[in-house]
C-alpha cells in the first residue's frame, strides 16, 4: 500500500519512483532531461540547511531541486 | 522554395574554424559538465588554445590545436551539456556545431564513475553522426571507487570506438589521439547501432525520413531530423533554415507532418 | 497569420500538437534512457555503494542544519587567516628585497647624471609603485588562489551554492550567483563573465550588477593593510593578527549581506521578475591533486600579477608621480584636485587626497595605496614606506584615525568596479546603462556607509565626553 506523492514532499531517506510528470512545455523537457522518465528510482538525500533545495539521488548522480520544480513530479513511494 | 544558395550558410559555421587551405580536420568535444572535459581538452591541445566566444551567444568557447601521425586537428571545446536536445542555450550550441559544423569527429568525453547518466549524451551523440569517439575518462577515480568497466563490450553495444583516459595523470592521451586520427582519416567507421522506439514512432519517423531525404540531400541524418520534428524541436528547424537553406516550415512539408501526427 | 492568435480552433489544435509532441518526447527520452541504463548494465562490472556512502556522510554534516553554515564560515574565516597571515613574511621579504633594488636604480640614475624628473618618473613612480603592488599582492594572491582551486577542485562549491540557494531565491536571484560571487573574490572582471553560467537574462544581470560586492584580490592589499596596521596592532602578536583578521572577514560578510540587499531591492524596482528554475549538480567529492594545483595555481598568479604591475601599476605610478610634482604655484596638480574633493571628502569622514586617490585608481583598485602615499608624501617628505610602521605613520600624519581606516575599507568594498570589470559589463550586456548602473549603485552605498560611520562615531564621541 504505498502512496502516491510529489518528489517535494519525499522525506529525505525515503526513495520513489517517478509515475508521471505534471509540468508541460519546456519545464516537462528539463526534467526528463535529469532522467525523471516514468519507472525511475529516485532516492531524497537531504535538504538544504535553509529549507530548499533537496537533494536527490537520480540515475547515478546527486542533484538538487527546488520545491517548485518537484511538485511537478508524482513519485510512488517504496 | 526554401531550397535557396544554402551552401553559404552551412560552410561558414566550418569555416569559422578551419581556415579552407589547411588539410586539417576538425574535432568536436562533447561531455556532461562534471565529466573532466576541460582536462582533457587542455591534455590535447596545451597551450596552443584560444578562448572565446560562440558567434552571437555569450557561451564561451574554446579551440586548440594539436598534431598527430602528420594532420593538424583544430579542437572545438562544445559547452559541457546533459543532452542534445535543446533546452537551453548550451545544448542549442553544442546541436548546432555537431549537426551543421559538419566537424570530421565527435568525441564525447564520458564520466566512467557515472557511466548511465553520460551515456544519454553518447547515444544522442550517435544518432546524429557517425563518426564518434568515446572517450571514458575519469577511470583513475573509478579504479578508487572499485568500478570496473567492460571497454570492449562498452564498444560493441554502443558500436563506436571507446578509450578509457585518465586525463589529469595524462593516461590513454596516446590512444585517443590514435583513434580520433583513425576516424577522422577514415581508417576506422564506426557503424553505431540506432535506437528502437515504439511502433508508432518508428512509423511515423520512417514516413517522414522518405520525405525529408530529398530535401536534406544527405547533409543531415534524415531520420534524427525527423525524430526532433515529432518531439517539436523548434530551434532546429531555425538552425536547418539558417544553415542549410531549407525551409521545413513550408506548408506542403507541414501539412505531412500534421498528417503523421495526427 | 493575423487570424492564428484568435481563432480558437487552431489554437486548440496547437494545444492538442503541442500535447501530441510532449508524448512523443516524453517516450523518446524514456527510450534513451532505458537503451543507456541497459548498457550501462551490462558494461558496469561492481557496485560502488560503498564509495558513495562516504560522499553522502560528508554531505550530510557538510550541508547539515548544524553545521553547514557554521563550517562554511570557518571555512572563509580560515582561507582569509591562512591569506593573511601566509602572505605578512614573503610581503615582508618582498618589499625589502625590490624596495633594496630601488636603491641600486637610484645610485645608477646619479652615475649616469640623470634628470631628477627622469629619475622621479621612472625610479621612484613605475618602480616604486611596480614594487609596492608585487611586494603587497603577490603572496595573498599566490596563497589565496591556489586554496579557493583546491576546494573548487573538491567539489565544495556547488555545495556553497546549495547551502545559500533558498536566500538567493528570497532576493529573487540565483542560487548560481553564490558561485559568481566566489569568483569575485579573486577577480570582478572574471566573475562578471562567470555570470554565463545563469541562463535568465534578468537573474544574470542581478549578478553582474552585485559582484562587486565581493572584494576582489586587487583590494586585499588595502583591506589587509589597513587592518594590519589599525586593528591589528602592526601584526607583531597572535591576536594582532586575529584581530585583523576578524576585520577582514567581517568586511567580505558585509559585502555578502550587501549582495543580498541589492538583489532583493533590484528585483523589486529595475529588475522585476520572478525566480526562474535551478537544477544543481552536486558532483561527488575527489580529493585534489595538491601538489599539482598549488604549483600551476602559484606559477598562474605570479605572472599575472607581475604582468599587471608592469602594464598597469606601473604606467600608473609615473602618471601620478608627475601629477604630484608638477606644481601649479605652491601647490602640485594633486594638491589642487584633492582641495576640490576635500569637501565631499570630509563630509563622509574620508578625505579629498583618498577620494582622489581612488578615483586615480580606477585602472585597477591594487594601485589605490600606492598613489594615496605619493600624494600624502609629495606635500614634502620622501620618506621610504617599506614597513607597516612606516605606513601607519604617514597617514596618522595625515589624520588618520581607525575610524577612518574603518571608513576607507569600507570605501573599498562598496566603489565603482575597477575599469577592466566596468569594460567586460559593457561587452557582456552590450549596454552602457549597465555599467553605468554597477558604477553608481555601489559608490552610493559606499558614501552613505562612510557618513554614517563617521556620524555615529561623532555621537559617540559626544556621549564619551559629556
Amino acid at each position: 500500500m504505498s502512496t502516491i506523492t510529489s518528489l517535494s514532499n519525499l522525506r529525505p531517506g525515503s526513495s520513489g519512483e517517478v509515475v508521471s510528470l505534471q509540468a508541460r512545455g519546456l519545464a516537462r523537457r528539463r526534467l526528463l532531461d535529469l532522467g525523471l522518465v516514468p519507472g525511475t528510482r529516485v532516492v531524497a538525500l537531504r535538504r538544504s540547511p535553509s529549507g530548499d533545495p533537496t537533494a536527490f539521488f537520480i540515475r547515478g548522480a546527486t542533484i538538487a531541486l527546488r520545491r517548485e520544480e518537484g511538485w511537478e513530479v508524482l513519485v510512488q513511494q517504496v | 522554395m526554401g531550397l535557396t544558395n544554402q551552401a553559404t550558410g552551412f560552410r561558414t559555421l566550418r569555416e569559422n574554424f578551419l581556415p579552407a587551405s589547411t588539410g586539417g580536420y576538425l574535432v568536436a568535444l562533447a561531455g556532461n559538465p562534471n565529466a573532466g572535459k576541460s582536462t582533457v581538452f587542455n591534455a590535447l591541445t596545451g597551450l596552443k588554445q584560444h578562448t572565446g566566444n560562440w558567434p552571437g551567444k555569450t557561451v564561451l568557447q574554446a579551440r586548440g590545436k594539436f598534431t598527430h601521425q602528420g594532420h593538424t586537428f583544430t579542437l572545438v571545446d562544445l559547452p559541457g551539456t546533459y543532452s542534445l536536445l535543446a533546452n537551453s542555450v548550451e545544448e542549442q550550441v553544442a546541436r548546432d556545431f555537431i549537426c551543421f559544423g559538419r566537424p570530421d569527429v565527435t568525441v564525447v568525453v564520458v564520466d566512467a564513475t557515472c557511466l548511465e547518466r553520460n551515456l544519454n549524451l553518447v547515444l544522442q551523440v550517435t544518432e546524429t553522426t557517425n563518426a564518434v569517439v568515446v572517450c571514458l575518462n575519469l577511470m583513475d577515480e573509478a579504479r578508487r571507487k572499485r568500478i570496473a568497466i567492460d571497454v570492449p563490450l562498452l564498444a560493441r553495444e554502443l558500436g563506436v570506438p571507446v578509450v578509457p583516459t585518465a586525463a589529469r595523470r595524462g593516461e590513454g592521451l596516446a590512444h585517443l589521439k590514435d583513434t580520433i586520427a583513425a576516424v577522422a582519416t577514415g581508417a576506422l567507421c564506426p557503424g553505431p547501432a540506432p535506437i528502437i522506439y515504439d511502433a508508432d514512432i518508428e512509423a511515423a519517423a520512417g514516413q517522414l525520413t522518405r520525405q525529408l531525404q530529398p530535401l536534406l540531400r544527405g547533409r543531415l541524418n534524415a531520420r534524427w531530423v525527423a525524430l526532433r520534428l515529432l518531439e517539436g524541436d523548434a530551434t532546429l528547424l531555425q538552425g536547418i533554415q539558417q544553415f542549410l537553406g531549407v525551409d521545413l516550415s513550408e506548408p506542403g512539408i507541414k501539412l505531412q507532418v500534421k498528417e503523421v501526427l495526427v | 497569420m493575423a487570424g492564428q492568435k484568435t481563432d480558437p480552433v487552431l489554437v486548440e489544435a496547437q494545444r492538442l500538437a503541442g500535447d501530441l509532441e510532449d508524448s512523443y518526447r516524453d517516450r523518446i527520452v524514456a527510450a534513451l534512457y532505458a537503451q543507456a541504463e541497459a548498457i550501462a548494465s551490462r558494461a558496469v562490472k561492481e557496485a560502488p555503494a560503498p564509495r558513495r556512502e562516504f560522499d553522502w556522510r560528508l554531505d550530510a554534516i557538510l550541508t547539515s542544519r548544524l553545521w553547514g553554515y557554521p563550517i562554511m564560515l570557518a571555512l572563509l574565516a580560515v582561507v582569509f587567516w591562512l591569506t593573511l597571515k601566509g602572505a605578512n613574511y614573503p610581503s615582508a621579504l618582498l618589499a625589502s628585497l625590490l624596495f633594496a633594488f630601488q636603491d641600486i636604480l637610484t645610485s645608477l640614475f646619479h652615475r649616469l647624471d640623470a634628470p631628477a624628473w627622469l629619475h622621479g618618473i621612472v625610479v621612484l613612480g613605475m618602480y616604486r609603485t611596480l614594487a609596492w603592488v608585487v611586494a603587497v599582492m603577490l603572496p595573498p594572491m599566490a596563497i589565496f588562489f591556489p586554496l579557493f582551486t583546491l576546494l573548487e577542485d573538491l567539489g565544495y562549491l556547488p555545495r556553497i551554492a546549495f547551502n545559500l540557494d533558498n536566500f538567493f531565491k528570497k532576493a529573487g536571484a540565483h542560487g548560481k550567483q553564490a558561485l559568481t560571487m566566489c569568483m569575485g573574490f579573486g577577480c570582478n572582471a572574471a566573475g562578471v563573465v562567470g555570470c554565463r553560467i545563469i541562463d535568465s537574462p534578468r537573474e544574470r544581470l542581478l549578478a553582474i550588477l552585485t559582484n562587486n560586492f565581493s572584494p576582489c584580490n586587487g583590494r586585499f592589499p588595502t583591506l589587509i593593510t589597513l587592518a594590519g596596521i589599525f586593528m591589528g596592532g602592526l601584526l607583531t602578536t597572535a591576536a594582532g593578527v586575529a584581530a585583523a583578521t576578524l576585520t577582514v572577514v567581517g568586511i567580505i560578510l558585509l559585502g555578502i549581506v550587501l549582495m543580498f540587499f541589492t538583489s532583493w531591492l533590484l528585483s523589486r524596482t529595475l529588475l522585476k521578475g520572478v525566480p526562474s528554475s535551478f537544477t544543481l549538480e552536486l558532483p561527488p567529492y575527489r580529493p585534489p591533486q595538491v601538489l599539482r594545483v598549488i604549483i600551476r595555481s602559484v606559477l598562474d598568479r605570479t605572472l599575472y600579477v607581475l604582468a599587471r604591475a608592469v602594464l598597469v601599476a606601473a604606467p600608473a605610478g609615473a602618471f601620478t608621480w608627475v601629477l604630484a610634482n608638477v606644481h601649479l604655484g605652491a601647490f602640485s596638480i594633486i594638491d589642487h584636485m584633492a582641495g576640490w574633493l576635500q569637501p565631499l571628502g570630509k563630509v563622509v569622514g574620508l578625505d579629498g587626497y583618498i577620494l582622489l586617490a581612488f578615483i586615480l585608481g580606477l585602472p585597477a583598485n591594487e594601485i589605490v595605496i600606492p598613489i594615496l602615499l605619493m600624494s600624502y608624501l609629495s606635500t614634502g617628505m620622501l620618506t621610504e614606506v617599506n614597513s607597516l610602521a612606516a605606513l601607519g605613520e604617514i597617514l596618522v600624519r595625515h589624520g588618520w584615525t581607525w575610524i577612518t581606516a574603518l571608513n576607507v575599507m569600507l570605501f573599498s568594498l562598496m566603489h565603482w568596479p575597477c575599469g577592466t570589470t566596468l569594460l567586460t559589463i559593457y561587452k557582456e550586456t552590450k549596454s552602457l546603462k549597465w555599467p553605468l548602473l554597477a558604477a553608481v549603485i555601489p559608490t552610493a552605498l559606499g558614501l552613505a556607509a562612510c557618513f554614517l560611520v563617521k556620524l555615529l562615531a561623532g555621537l559617540l564621541d559626544i556621549v564619551a565626553a559629556g
